[in-house]
């Protein structure tokens, strides 16, 4: 595939997902809305794909390497930590064995 | 593993990614939809793994190690009062990280013979600069609401033009670097002037408006991201970054219409600064007088009524009082009184944050009631119990055109037959702003700390 032609790819995608994520989010009621802001800031720790393909490139200089390193702590602490903050909060909403009321009411 | 099916397997995390937004709009299957994200996430972090191949695989997992368990260590010890200053961290880094890749691919790209490509060197300089801000602004956000950094709005003569000044530094080395100038030291300068930036756009921003700041950097680190997804040429930061991208600029924008208030007002209005002295004038301050009762006097009101609605704001969080409410609640529930909570969406220090420290207090979601559900229910409501809420349950918001916060929808428990006000001492609350709501003759107050009262409340509804 020719430089542009992926290009043209990847803005076509670009301009699909403003739209999906726009679409999805609009369906998340308010109750959710701290979780909905960690569980996106898990998603955007997708970014450690980028560290590690950076920190993962043969012969590189020794620059590279250190910022690799670093991109590759911050982003998993990224992902490792939104997804768990996360699951924490979700586990805790819970709609409850309602209290047993009293026969006859 | 090819091209191909490396993509193909991308868009799995993809799918995975969009099925873990899809299953938010349900509580019930929320956390599932979380664990379909976190899979999503692991496959695409295998995939990787494979495609690098032998390179450094060592380093890539000490630096993992090492940043993951950091994480996994913050996020499990957090308390859920602070996890609005946790999620502005692991946002930060986020950021950084992005910041961080744009550099390195820089210094990759320029010795390469020929000039790098515009749209890969436009990837570089925008997800630096967009990611440098975002670090360095999260980081103040999370100093702010740590109180590490004091939380009052830190204004000084000529900011706007100094922050100005700044971001068109970073601005300007980055067109040049886009237009061919092929001088590494032009990014140093757009990442430099762009941490200088972030931390001083977020200086002057008040604590209590500080959710609506990180859910702008939420969602500039997926904008980050996605552009870093175009100078790697990888579709899974594309899309994802993208996906984060649009639905933190449109939360941000749902955040700012529930308080009324443009985003570019809570950006730069250094709000809560400005506030304190607004409000007053709007009746005569002669003979307003103000209602206390005693807890057994309150106590006796509860128990007795048939609907009784608890308005929470901050101030609970901060005495930790969600369990002692949710006792009371259900001391209340066994005498036969409907309990429910009213939530503003600004509550707390995050949209929905009061959602999650109620959710921790074992409070089942059903009773949890948004503002276009628990508005038309006042009027048919026995006791509105407002415990450490000011401003959203302010009517002037309504009535007021004076009031700073004139316009912003607000919870009508006035409309209740008796309102029960839990709070300190007659001093203004985070804002600074006048409430006339505790003048009100419906209105009685509750002095003393929050949790204390509660408790307190809960031994004389038990003992009636």
């Amino acid at each position: 595939m020719s430089h542009n032609t992926l290009l043209v790819f990847e803005v076509t995608i670009l301009v699909l997902a403003i739209f999906l994520g726009i679409e999805v989010i609009s369906k998340v009621p308010t109750l959710l809305h701290t979780p909905l802001m960690s569980g996106t800031n898990a998603i955007h720790g997708v970014v450690i794909v980028g560290a590690m393909i950076v920190l993962g490139q043969p012969g590189k200089s020794a620059f590279t390497w250190v910022v690799g390193f670093a991109a590759v702590v911050l982003a998993s602490a990224n992902v490792v930590g939104g997804f768990v903050v996360t699951d924490r909060m979700l586990e805790m909403f819970k709609s409850r064995e309602r209290p047993k009321k009293q026969d006859g009411e | 593993m090819s091209y191909n099916l490396s993509n193909l397997l991308y868009l799995v995390t993809i799918v995975a990614f969009v099925l873990a937004l899809r299953f938010l709009s349900n509580p019930a299957h929320a956390r599932r939809g979380n664990q379909i994200g976190a899979a999503g996430m692991l496959l695409a972090i295998v995939v990787t793994w494979i495609k690098v191949g032998s390179t450094s695989w060592w380093a890539i997992a000490i630096a993992m190690l090492i940043g993951g368990s950091f994480g996994a260590v913050a996020a499990r010890k957090v308390r859920m009062t602070a996890m609005p200053q946790m999620v502005a961290l692991f946002n930060g880094v986020g950021g950084g990280a992005a910041a961080l890749i744009a550099l390195a691919e820089l210094h990759r790209v320029l010795p390469l013979p020929g000039a790098p490509k515009v749209d890969i060197s436009l990837g570089i300089v925008l997800s630096a600069l967009i990611g440098a801000i975002s670090f360095a602004g999260s980081m103040v956000a999370f100093g702010k609401l740590q109180e590490l950094v004091s939380g009052r709005p830190i204004t000084y003569a000529g900011q706007q033009f100094v922050n100005g000044a700044l971001f068109v530094a970073a601005l300007g080395c980055a067109v040049a670097l886009v237009a061919g100038v092929q001088d590494e030291w032009l990014l140093w300068v757009t990442i430099g002037a762009s941490l200088l930036f972030g931390v001083l756009f977020v200086l002057p921003i008040g604590g209590a408006d500080m959710p609506v700041v990180i859910s702008l950097l939420n969602a500039f680190t997926g904008l980050a991201v996605a552009l870093g997804g175009f100078e790697l040429e990888n579709n899974v930061l594309i899309v994802s970054g993208m996906l984060v991208g649009a639905s933190g600029t449109l939360l941000t924008l749902m955040m700012g219409r529930a308080m009324n208030r443009s985003i570019a007002n809570v950006l730069f209005g250094a709000f809560g600064k400005v506030a304190v002295t607004a409000g007053g004038a709007a009746d005569g301050d002669g003979d307003r007088s103000v209602r206390s009762a005693s807890a057994e006097d309150v106590a006796v009101m509860l128990a007795y009524a048939n609907k009784v609605v608890f308005v929470p704001g901050y101030g609970l969080a901060v005495a930790q009082a969600q369990h002692d409410v949710r006792q009371l609640a259900d001391l209340l529930e066994e005498k036969g009184v409907e309990v429910s909570y009213a939530i503003h969406p600004v509550a707390g220090r995050m949209p929905g944050h009061m959602n999650v420290l109620l959710a921790e207090a074992n409070v089942p979601y059903p009773q949890l009631k948004e503002m276009e559900e628990a508005n038309p229910e006042f009027s048919r409501t026995d006791v509105a119990v407002v415990v450490g809420a000011n401003d959203v349950v302010n009517p002037d918001a309504r009535s007021n055109q004076g009031s700073p916060i004139y316009g912003m929808p607000i919870l009508n428990v006035d409309e209740a037959q008796t309102v029960v006000v839990l709070k300190r001492s007659m001093n203004p609350g985070f804002a600074g702003i006048e409430n006339p709501l505790f003048y009100n003759p419906k209105t009685v107050m509750l002095f003393g700390d929050a949790k204390e009262s509660i408790t307190k409340l809960a031994a004389d509804v038990k003992s009636l």
